[in-house]
């Protein structure tokens, strides 16, 4: 019996019919079909029961209060806790995007150090020992005064631990961030001689000036401000927009004035002016708990008639006279600054200027003004030790100079430590503390940030993912992510009463990090002496819960302690100046530098253009990256694809014939970079508005490589009166690419 | 030689080319059917038959579920005797009405935090799991696949339906069957059931969709999803 052709094909038939008749192709064509459903490399969320964890957040100085969704032991969801005096319910895209950062892929998950370019795991003992090691070496060298410290704020716990290890080490080189509270800070120091937090109660006011601030945008503590925002309309209250370009706030504003950038402190000027010369400042503040008005008046705010801040400022003198009048007339009108979300400290002048309406019209540590809060006072540690070469190290001066005879007034200009680190021909920083911050992207111009940070011999980084900061770093000691750890949030941007947050762990750690207050404690216990013994707890919860004391039960269980009785100090105890007065004029205020807008850097005939930054509720541009979410969210007349837009004004647009969708290089004194032209009518003819948040190098790739980084093509320029960074942009051109 | 053979000889000298000149080969083709050679076509046609209904009908199945135990052997009869809520004990609703499913090892923990008789299955379970504080990685039989919505307290609670209907008799069971799993989606052989062809006796044997539906016609359930307040695929799939 032979098999042919027809034998095999019989056979295959007879196959096929049979196939037919057993559940084989049906079967199979079903379980494909599940299986294509439900691929097996698609996340699913954990089952499990679910439960809610009260917290704070962390990721901006806002203080809003979370509620933390579990399904089993897996973050789901975050919201805003409900009843949180801050944002009472409400919370930003970012904070709502929280989880995404806790399992994002770009998480350091043990702690290393660089060798030789690369990376390489390394133990916590390994670690801390070896920087033991290094900071003993400095210390016997009578280096002490080199370990230098960047956070991303001053106060709270975290910080406090650094800033208390480098004293105890021996080091006066501690800095914090900048930003609008610099000023903000200073402004109620030089005129009510007290160091505060400034609070601001805007939905009790019924008139908000805004010089430029982004109200609703992320100024302050964006979880407040939209509330205090949509309270303040309710209420029937006005809002005024003085900015150069239609922004959010401005296109939600009652009024949006457009103004010549960088003129607004004379705007302020010039409103004050129009108050003073008309009589209309409340004068039951004015003489009974002020002073120094006239001579204040006589020094700079007389040479601000409306006509010449029209000059200045492009606003016409009928609307700078309408203006003044309608705010002076106003029950409870606040005037505020600073510009989009605060990154900025500004001019000090134009703080001051802004600061002196509110006082013009009463408004201070009054219902609907601006309040003078007090610093939290909960931190109250044993008193240092301090050792020889402690002392000794204190006494050397600041790096940057802040305190100094050029620069009284200011407290920290971080904006500076690059340039002096570039200037010197060994690195003045030896060892540098990175925690809470990215200056690697966030301070302008990075280039020279970078050059400044391979210059440090030895740069340890706390962050939690691989930032700029961290890639120009050669150790990385990961925190928790805020999810994971306690912390407490000591106050709230620009809220007006003292409040207390607490950030709890909803899940375990989910790698191999340390809290970076556990990692000082260990530090400071491995350098031993009394460094070792100014850390006397076991451990940071201990410190945490020590320091908190009778309001830790009320934070752990409601997530927040706040003095809601707090209703501003009177005026006849609020000011701790001299004279015990608001002080519109005094020496100090004397001493600083007038009034006059800042020139920007760059030739004008070679940089036609004004480069101004702008900033988006939808784009984290403080020291952490955008996840995920937040880019999906973003408009298309902001990123298209990796490219950035930049609006421009048809008028300008013409002029250089560009047309919307063009893709130009942008180009700035300190670097160029490719971006598309979005036409609109919302900008000054002769600015290009330029996201902030965007052109990160590092993250992950949803974040990296897409537009561009506005620090990268700014410089910083000293405001004359603080010395902080005032530059509010940056000349530039735009060619055909 | 049997009729079978002459056929085949007949078959193999017209498949030989060499037996036969080009001028014959139609003629002979024809004449093949008329001399009986259809029979070894046939046989080969059933002989291809066969091979396939054992593949699809023996093989397949054996080829297609793997076989897993279950990583501790469970008896239900026993904790039924020891607990006083049922099936309710072990397999409760929780507050927010969500449906706990499989125990969990810290409602286990309450009893078994030591070992308590003398059954291997519950030292390992203790040793491995308990002492560990590692989570069983139980297998569960009626998983279904991700793209189906399935609410316990919509059946339970407000279709006051028994355990027994989808699940069958396992709370009655001393010990956990073999985990047949599909090796192709993943899912375990009791959602399709262990009758290949698909035909089931009872209301628990198959839990595929078409179950669902004939149950949610019989019984004349709302027809539209009380999530999306869509009707049709939208009650099971959102």
């Amino acid at each position: 019996m032979k098999v042919d052709r027809r034998s095999f094909l019989a056979f295959i038939i007879g196959g096929a019919a049979g196939t037919a008749l057993t559940p084989l192709p049906w079967k199979l064509t079903d379980d494909f079909a599940i299986w294509s459903q439900n691929w097996p490399w698609t996340p699913v969320p954990e089952k499990g029961a679910t439960s809610d964890v009260t917290s704070a957040c962390t990721l901006c100085p806002g203080g809003c209060g979370i509620s933390v969704k579990k399904a089993a032991e897996r973050v789901i969801k975050i919201a805003g806790l409900q009843g949180h005096p801050v944002n009472d319910g409400g919370l930003c895209i970012l904070g709502a995007a929280g989880a995404q950062l806790l399992y994002s892929p770009t998480r350091i998950q043990a702690p290393a150090k660089k060798v030789n370019g690369r990376w390489q795991k390394i133990s916590w003992e390994e670690a801390i020992k070896e920087l033991a090691v290094k900071l003993k070496e400095l210390r016997a060298k009578g280096s002490a005064h080199t370990v230098a410290c960047v956070a991303g704020s001053d106060r709270g716990t975290v910080p406090e631990l650094l800033n208390r290890f480098l004293t105890v080490y021996g080091s006066p080189n501690f800095f914090r961030t900048p930003s609008i509270w610099d000023s903000y800070e200073l402004a109620l120091y030089l005129t009510q001689g007290t160091r505060s937090l400034v609070g601001f109660d805007i939905e009790n006011a019924d008139f908000v000036l805004s010089f430029g601030s982004g109200l609703i945008e992320g100024w302050g503590s964006p979880g407040y401000m939209l509330r205090a925002k949509a309270m303040l309309r309710e209420n029937g209250g006005r809002m005024d927009q003085v900015e150069a370009r239609l922004s959010k706030t401005a296109a939600k504003s009652d009024h949006w004035i457009a103004i010549n950038p960088g003129t607004e402190g004379a705007l302020a000027f010039g409103l004050a002016h129009v108050i003073i010369k008309d009589k209309l400042y409340n004068q039951n503040f004015v003489d009974g708990y002020a002073t120094g008005l006239s001579a204040r008046y006589q020094r700079i705010i007389g040479g601000f008639p409306p006509e010449i801040v029209s000059k200045m400022t492009g606003i016409s003198s009928g609307t700078i006279v309408a203006l003044a009048k309608d705010f002076a007339h106003a029950r409870k009108p606040l005037a505020i600054c600073g510009q989009g979300q605060g990154h900025l400290p500004g001019s000090l002048l134009e703080f001051l200027a802004v600061h002196t309406l509110n006082a013009l019209v009463g408004n201070i540590n009054r219902p609907g003004g601006v309040w003078a809060v007090p610093e939290p006072d909960y931190i109250d540690w044993p008193d240092l030790e301090m050792d020889g070469v402690a002392s000794e190290g204190m006494q050397q001066p600041r790096l940057d100079g802040a305190g100094s005879y050029r620069y009284p007034n200011a407290r920290y200009l971080l904006h500076r430590l690059p340039q002096v680190i570039n200037a010197s021909a060994e690195s003045p920083v030896q060892v540098l503390f990175v925690a809470g911050a990215n200056p690697g992207y966030s301070l302008p111009d990075t280039e020279s940030v970078k050059k400044a940070f391979e210059k440090i011999p030895f740069v340890v980084s706390f962050s939690s993912y691989m930032d700029e900061t961290t890639e120009l770093a050669d150790m990385v000691l990961p925190n928790h992510v805020f999810l994971e750890r306690y912390e407490d949030i000591p106050a709230a941007a620009g809220f007006p009463k003292p409040i207390i947050g607490l950030t709890q762990p909803a899940i375990e750690p989910l790698y191999n990090t340390q809290h970076t207050g556990d990692v000082v404690i260990q530090l400071a216990k491995a350098l031993g002496h009394t460094i070792g013994a100014a850390f006397p707890w076991e451990d940071y919860v201990t410190c945490l819960e020590e320091t908190l004391g009778d309001k830790w039960d009320t934070l752990v269980e409601e997530g927040y302690w706040v003095d809601a009785g707090f209703s501003g100090t009177d005026w006849a105890k609020a000011f701790e100046t001299d004279s015990a007065k608001f002080e519109f004029s005094n020496n100090e205020i004397n001493m600083l530098a007038g009034y006059s807008p800042l020139k920007l850097e760059g030739d004008e005939i070679l940089y036609p253009l004004t480069l101004v930054p702008y900033d988006t509720m939808r784009l984290a541009s403080g020291f952490m990256g955008s996840p995920p979410f937040l880019i999906k969210a973003l408009e298309d007349t902001i990123l298209q694809g990796n490219e950035v837009l930049v609006e421009l004004n048809p008028e300008t647009a013409k002029q250089l014939g560009l047309a919307q969708g063009r893709a130009v290089n942008l180009t700035t004194l300190k670097g160029s970079a490719r971006v598309k032209v979005h036409l609109s009518n919302g900008i000054m003819p002769g600015l290009v508005a330029l996201p902030r948040g965007l052109g990160h190098t590092a993250y992950d790739r949803f974040l990296a490589g897409r537009g561009v980084n506005y620090n990268r093509l700014s410089s910083a320029i000293e405001d004359p009166a603080s010395g902080h960074n005032a530059a509010w942009g940056m000349r530039a051109k735009l060619s055909k690419a | 030689m049997s009729t079978d053979e002459k056929a085949n000889e007949v078959s193999a000298e017209a498949a030989d080319p060499q037996a036969i000149t080009p001028s014959s080969k139609t003629a002979g083709s024809d004449s093949d059917t008329e001399n009986g050679a259809g029979i070894p076509i046939v046989l080969f046609f059933v002989l291809g038959l066969i091979a396939s209904l054992i593949l699809g009908w023996v093989i397949f199945p054996q080829v297609l579920y793997s076989q897993k135990r279950q990583p501790v052997d469970f008896n239900h009869v026993l904790h039924e005797e020891e607990v006083d809520d049922s099936c309710d004990s072990c397999h409760f609703f929780r507050e927010d009405g969500t449906f706990s499913g499989v125990p969990k090892l810290t409602q286990c923990i309450d009893c078994h935090e030591e070992v308590n008789g003398e059954d291997p299955e519950e030292e390992k379970f203790v040793n491995e799991y308990v002492v560990k504080g590692r989570e069983v990685p139980w297998l569960i039989y009626s998983r279904q696949p991700q793209s189906v919505f399935f609410s316990h307290a919509a059946h339970v609670k407000m279709g006051q339906m028994e355990c027994v209907t989808c699940h069958g008799h396992i709370g009655e069971s001393e010990s956990l069957k073999v985990y047949e799993e599909n090796r192709i989606s993943g899912y375990s052989r009791d959602i399709w059931g262990r009758n290949m062809a698909g035909f089931k006796r009872n209301s628990w044997d198959r839990m595929k969709m078409d179950d669902c539906a004939e149950c949610h016609v019989r019984e004349n359930v709302n027809q539209n999803s009380v999530q999306t307040l869509k009707g049709g695929c939208f009650v099971c799939h959102k």
